[in-house]
């Protein structure tokens, strides 16, 4: 199989399996791991009896691999769950219920996808824009004092652990100049205008740590664009040097900044997940930070494979792109 | 021009021993910031050594509440000025419990470099066993091995480590752990390194010449490869470590890393969130220690690089002082010509 079809076909094919292997690891890992989830679940004043019984109802005692096969069941046809006094049919694809609330786990991850999907691509579009922008001005007043400024705050940035940045951007913007509010969150759909106003601060956040790598790789690429004969060649036909630096060298950076963003994808989500906990921002990161905190197996694992979902994904599209941005590269 | 060229040939002249190892020192020893760098590092890593015995200097440790340092009156902010900085307590107590901030803030070095040091570890010799494994195995190990680093590549370190971390029963030691988890959940791209470079390698004339002579696989790994590994590996090792620090401090800032009372800088963070008007200190100094030790590692992981493959500098677009490289020359070069 060749071409464009048979590419993605294979990519689809990889992707899935990468998924299903993940899917394999997270649940064994966590479900093997000691600790007695029936207990906490049940709460520290149960009887044994009462822990018995919850062990009973979650299938805890089940061998491992008749638990994973239901797991897998319930995601590919469905499954039901007998709650107590009723059966609730949870359609598939299904993680399964919350150990906690009994709340389907999908359902629980699609209300708080919504809040780290705007926190995500609305950072996204901030570094790419800063990242790329650094490079390019970097390189633009090569060999002068800007680009040595610069290329010091990237490294500085690079550095600062998320967390310190968004700490001090709160404390310094809401609670001392009061320029904005502390961060609430709104729906995109109530109010378009203050879901972008509360977002601002998140977004600047973890889009100044995340932009420093990207104008690091812009940076770089351009230099190395530029040391290429048909950029001497340009340059011989008298073509200007902003059109050299800003087309020419630009196109050569490119393909490098959208693999990096791929690959950055994941960390950019264990980002987000400190940026929602430091803002309160109920998205999935908030949600898992809580699940692991009161041992919610579930949901745990439920997230950790959606998000595992986004990042396998990421790098999917990424090669796609990365292929349609420069010819040279051959599908494979 | 030349010393580009000299440059080029560093990794291979690392492999042949001493000379290697001096000519590295004195590569990084000629750009300015990266010394700066190694000389903050040297000094942070000796004040968390010498953790005990600084703090036995102050006469302090950093467990102790001191109530009387506490004005319960204020909400439990620290009296006397400064957030309580005297001859006693060098850098005040912290609010609430009144326990020495100088001591926390060097027993914290201790957990933050003692598990970015160890998981980096972990992570090299993991990255490296499983690489030369896939690069020597055959067609099927390298198959198998080189699917499952992509499926440990593809697992977000913070999300899954912040999972491992809770599920674990509290008695485990938490530092072991969280040098554990990060260790053992992040070898994947030193992994990929290591094979590339280790199939680069198995095609130069002096392995296939070990082969010949009938050398084992494991003698033709130690003896030959490996001083061929030791650039790429350190190479990244040293950008793995300040990455480790931010890790094992945004695990504890969650509240899953590092558990009181041992203390660490993310840890104090999250304390300190809601002093920063009474006890500004309290927050600034983890902030300020977090900054300086990871900026310091991050300059010195550059300099590291450029010491061992000035191109592989130029291409990254870091670098500083004598060791820019081609790119930037030719760019130069160029411009001057077109002047």
């Amino acid at each position: 199989m060749n071409g464009f079809g048979g590419f993605l076909l294979r990519r689809t094919i990889g992707t899935l399996a990468t998924l299903l292997a993940i899917s394999v690891i997270v649940y064994v890992v966590f479900y093997v791991t000691p600790g007695n989830v029936a207990q906490i679940t049940c709460g520290p004043r149960c009887s044994p009896e009462q822990v018995h019984q919850v062990a009973q109802q979650l299938h805890l005692d089940d061998p491992l691999y008749v638990r994973y096969w239901h797991f897998l069941q319930g995601l590919v046809v469905g499954q039901d769950y007998s709650t107590g006094t009723s059966v609730e049919h949870c359609s598939a694809p299904c993680l399964g219920l919350s150990y906690q609330t009994d709340q389907q786990v999908l359902s629980i991850i699609l209300t708080r996808l919504p809040v780290s999907l705007s926190l995500v691509t609305g950072a996204m579009v901030l570094w790419l824009v800063l990242g790329v922008g650094t490079g390019v001005l970097s390189v633009w007043r090569r060999g002068r004092l800007t680009e040595r400024v610069l290329t010091g705050l990237t490294l500085a940035g690079w550095a600062t652990p998320v967390f310190v940045i968004g700490l001090v951007l709160m404390i310094v913007v809401c609670g001392e100049l009061q320029l904005l509010p502390f961060p609430q969150y709104v729906k995109f759909t109530d109010d378009p205008e203050q879901w972008a106003w509360n977002l601002l601060l998140p977004w600047f956040s973890l889009a100044l740590i995340e932009s420093a790598a990207f104008a690091r790789m812009t940076r770089s690429s351009m230099l190395e664009t530029l040391a290429e004969d048909h950029i001497r060649t340009f340059r011989a036909y008298g073509v200007g040097e902003r059109s050299i630096v800003g087309r020419h060298a630009l196109r050569g950076a490119l393909a490098p900044v959208i693999a990096l963003n791929a690959n950055n994808f994941g960390s950019a989500v264990g980002g987000a997940v400190l940026t929602e906990t430091l803002f309160g921002l109920p998205g999935l990161g908030q949600e898992l930070v809580h699940a692991v905190s009161v041992v919610d197996l579930p949901v745990v694992v439920g997230v950790v494979l959606v998000v595992g979902f986004f990042v396998v994904l990421a790098n999917a599209v990424a090669d796609v792109l990365y292929a349609v941005a420069d010819r040279r590269v051959v599908l494979t | 021009m030349s010393e580009a060229l000299v440059a080029t040939q560093a990794p291979e002249a690392l492999a042949s021993g001493a000379s290697g190892a001096r000519q590295f020192w004195r590569r990084l020893r000629t750009q300015r910031a990266a010394t700066v760098a190694a000389g903050i590092v040297a000094l942070l890593v000796l004040v968390a050594l010498a953790a005990p015995l600084l703090t036995a200097l102050e006469g302090q440790d950093p467990t102790t509440y001191h109530p009387s340092l506490i004005d319960s009156a204020r909400g439990g902010v620290p009296t006397g000025s400064l957030g309580g900085i005297s001859g006693h307590h060098w850098l005040g107590v912290e609010p609430q419990t009144g326990r020495d901030l100088f001591a926390r803030l060097v027993y914290g070095a201790r957990v933050s470099l003692g598990v970015a040091f160890s998981a980096t570890v972990i992570q090299v010799f993991v990255g490296l066993v499983v690489g030369v494994a896939a690069a020597l195995g055959g067609r099927w190990i390298d198959q198998l091995l080189s699917r499952i680093t992509d499926i440990f590549v593809a697992l977000p370190l913070m999300i899954m480590s912040l999972a491992l971390l809770a599920i674990v029963p509290q008695s485990f030691p938490r530092p072991v752990l969280v040098t554990l988890v990060i260790g053992l959940i992040s070898w994947g791209s030193i992994a990929k390194i290591v094979r590339a470079q280790t199939l680069t390698l198995k095609g130069l004339d002096y392995v296939a010449a070990a082969r010949l002579s009938g050398w084992g696989a494991w003698r033709i790994a130690r003896r030959e490869l490996l001083p061929g590994l030791a650039a790429p590996v350190i190479t990244y090792a040293s950008i793995l470590i300040p990455v480790n620090i931010s890790v094992e401090a945004a695990l504890s800032f969650l509240g899953v890393g590092v558990k009181p009372p041992t203390p660490s800088w993310g840890q104090m963070l999250t304390a300190a969130d809601v002093w920063y008007q009474a006890a500004p200190q309290y927050l600034l100094l983890p902030a300020g220690a977090l900054f300086v030790t990871v900026l310091a590692l991050a300059v010195l992981g550059d300099g590291v690089r450029t010491a061992l493959d000035p191109r592989a500098a130029s291409r990254l677009g870091v670098g500083t002082g004598r060791g820019r490289g081609r790119g930037r020359e030719a760019v130069t070069t160029a411009k001057e010509e077109s002047a």
